[in-house]
């Protein structure tokens, strides 16, 4: 999981005046499952398709194993992509789908055969050859597209919110199956998404992106329990997001109060961010809080509950598995190692630009 | 449901006055002579050595049209499908500009462009190249087929391009064939049912026309079309004239259900 497999370098790509990438850093490594996350046109799509060669970035190079593959067209990259509408050869059988790069390389038919075989086993659609891509469920249909990629042995696999067409279960499901085939495969994941909870589950990093600059790069637990902005904690999750000063090392004034938490080297005084996440919220006898509120609103979640509570005029959105009827007066508790302490940007361009250079 | 049933009156009374009435009484002239009696005769016309050579000549004639007619549409609605919509319309525009333009006017246009003294000769002879000579020969004959049914073959062929999704055509790319792998193995595979559209809509109007083969064949030339003409309009013998539209109708059924065989879904053909 040490060596970079691909490294882009400044990569710049916009559409007429749109500018979708803008000077883009990033490397991938051998073996990773690497998730590119954000909201639709943060550019997240353009990177992947400038990967598998259906782009050509404006500026920037992108190296693949050492190699500038810059100018390298589709068909003679060692990737092969996964299309989020599947994208499979309706007028073929799934065996022919699947035969399909290996025909073009001149691979033998006995080769062939046993490759068809293998793949279909590996996403669980034995005897599935002379069905057609018609006949199939959406879920099968993008297995078939996955076994379609495999077969042709790629150092990496392209895929492009793959399971965004599917329903919650069935995608639930494909989500525990790609985790098995990279493993059983061993080779580079790089996934494509908006859904942050597949990005969570699946990834080993993920890369959160907005407006064409990277938010944030690291473990699904870094980027859950650390974000580094207000897009990034906003973006996954739920959370509560509040305008703090730091008034000192460990210590934060928010919602009215003084709050102790576990943050240092802001300097004093410095106005900053502050997120709590409604689940590290935790509600108390009144008195026995920091703050006391009232709550305001109560729905049933099935995990849990979901309150709304306001407190020195400030509404705070908690989870919590006790119940407490609107009207309650609560006090309002968080752990020092809850609060979440961010840099204040200091202009909208810095927001959607690099966090740590 | 009773009232939807009623909207569809007005087509049904037009489809069995103009279509099904007339084609009965096709088929009882055809197979009745003058004095009403049944016989086999009209359609037996068919085997004299001029109707043979005419409906022959005919088949040839629509074959090549429609085969250049494919030759020139589907590179046009390749690039057609892949311009933007505001390109397409200006183009396709300019394309069925002269269809608005009456059927007899283009091709009597074609007639004074060919002409021994013609428009394109009195261009030649001003350059001192040599003169074209085709009017009243069959490539003349081609010429109007394919300038007046092109739009039909590209039509057909243009919206089942459109319709191909385009990451199908980039997983091609991305499974590692080239241009002309994936054209051969994707692209034209999936527009066959297009192609089998615009061959139907052409190959048939070709094999029947007799307006093209009078204007630009002269006399000359006799297609399966003015044979019927002739027996309908000079020899006045609807009997006849009947019997080898019957034929010629038969044949047409069997060109198009060998035509639909090789079209397993069925899509934009003519039945």
């Amino acid at each position: 999981m040490t060596n970079k497999l691909i490294d882009i370098v400044k990569v710049s790509k916009s559409f007429g005046e749109n500018l979708v990438l803008d000077e883009l850093d990033l490397y991938i490594r051998e073996n990773e499952f690497l998730t590119l996350l954000g909201p639709s046109g943060c550019g997240k799509t353009t990177l992947l398709r400038i990967l598998g060669g259906f782009e050509t970035p404006d500026k920037g190079d992108i190296i693949f194993g050492g190699k500038n593959i810059n100018a390298l067209p589709p068909n003679k990259r060692q990737l092969n992509t996964v299309f989020q509408k599947y994208a499979l050869f309706s007028h073929m059988t799934i065996a022919e789908n699947i035969a399909f790069g290996l025909k073009i390389k001149g691979k033998s038919k006995s080769y062939i055969d046993d490759k068809i075989r293998y793949a279909l086993k590996l996403v669980n659609l034995d005897g599935f050859e002379q069905r057609t891509p018609d006949s199939l469920s959406g879920g099968q249909q993008q297995r078939i597209a996955i076994a379609r990629a495999i077969v042709n042995e790629p150092q990496v696999l392209l895929l492009d919110e793959p399971l965004g067409a599917l329903d919650l279960k069935l995608r639930q499901d494909m989500q525990y199956e790609l985790i098995r085939l990279k493993n059983e495969l061993g080779i580079t994941f790089i996934y494509v998404t908006h859904d942050q909870e597949e990005a969570l589950t699946m990834s080993d990093t993920i890369v959160v992106m907005n407006q064409g600059y990277i938010q944030q790069i690291g473990t699904p637990e870094d980027i859950y329990n650390e974000p580094q902005n207000a897009f990034v904690a906003d973006f996954i999750g739920e959370s509560n997001i509040f305008a703090a000063t730091m008034v000192k090392d460990k210590v934060v004034k928010m919602l009215g109060a003084i709050w102790e938490c576990v943050d240092v080297g802001f300097g004093e005084n410095k106005p900053v961010d502050a997120v709590l996440r409604p689940e590290d919220i935790d509600l108390v006898k009144p008195g026995e809080g920091v703050i006391n509120g009232v709550v305001t609103n109560l729905i049933f979640k099935g995990v849990h509950y979901e309150m709304e509570v306001l407190a020195n005029n400030y509404e705070l959105l908690v989870h919590s598995t006790d119940m407490f009827p609107v009207g309650t007066e609560v006090g309002v508790k968080v752990d020092p190692f809850d609060i979440q302490i961010m840099k204040k940007p200091e202009s909208e361009d810095e927001e959607v630009s690099n966090i740590e250079e | 449901m009773k009232n939807k049933k009623l909207l569809a009156g007005p087509y049904l009374f037009w489809a069995v006055s103009f279509i099904i009435i007339p084609l009965l009484m096709i088929v009882y002239y055809g197979m009745t002579d003058s004095k009403g009696h049944f016989t086999w005769s009209n359609l037996a016309q068919i085997t004299t050595p001029e109707n043979l050579k005419a409906l022959g000549l005919s088949i040839l004639l629509s074959l090549v049209s429609t085969l250049f007619c494919l030759l020139l549409a589907y590179p046009l609605a390749m690039i057609l499908s892949e311009l933007s919509m505001n390109q397409t319309s200006f183009i396709v525009l300019i394309f069925i500009l002269p269809m608005w333009m009456n059927f007899l006017l283009r091709t009597m246009a074609w007639q004074n462009l060919l002409e021994k003294n013609g428009v394109i000769n009195i261009v030649l002879s001003f350059f001192h190249l040599p003169e074209l000579t085709i009017i009243n020969t069959p490539y003349a004959i081609v010429l109007g087929m394919v300038y007046n049914f092109l739009p039909f073959m590209v039509l057909p062929i243009y919206n089942v391009l459109v319709k191909i999704d385009k990451d199908v055509i980039s997983a091609a790319a991305d499974l590692g064939a080239n241009y002309w792998q994936t054209f051969f193995y994707i692209t034209l595979p999936l527009t066959v049912p297009g192609i089998i559209s615009g061959i139907t809509m052409v190959f048939v109007p070709s094999l029947t026309t007799f307006v093209i083969s009078d204007l630009l064949g002269g006399s000359k030339i006799l297609l399966i079309g003015n044979v019927i003409e002739q027996e309908f309009k000079q020899g006045s013998n609807w009997n006849v004239g009947s019997g080898l539209s019957l034929i010629l109708m038969i044949f047409i059924i069997a060109s198009m259900a060998l035509i639909n065989k090789y079209d397993k879904d069925g899509e934009g053909t003519a039945f």
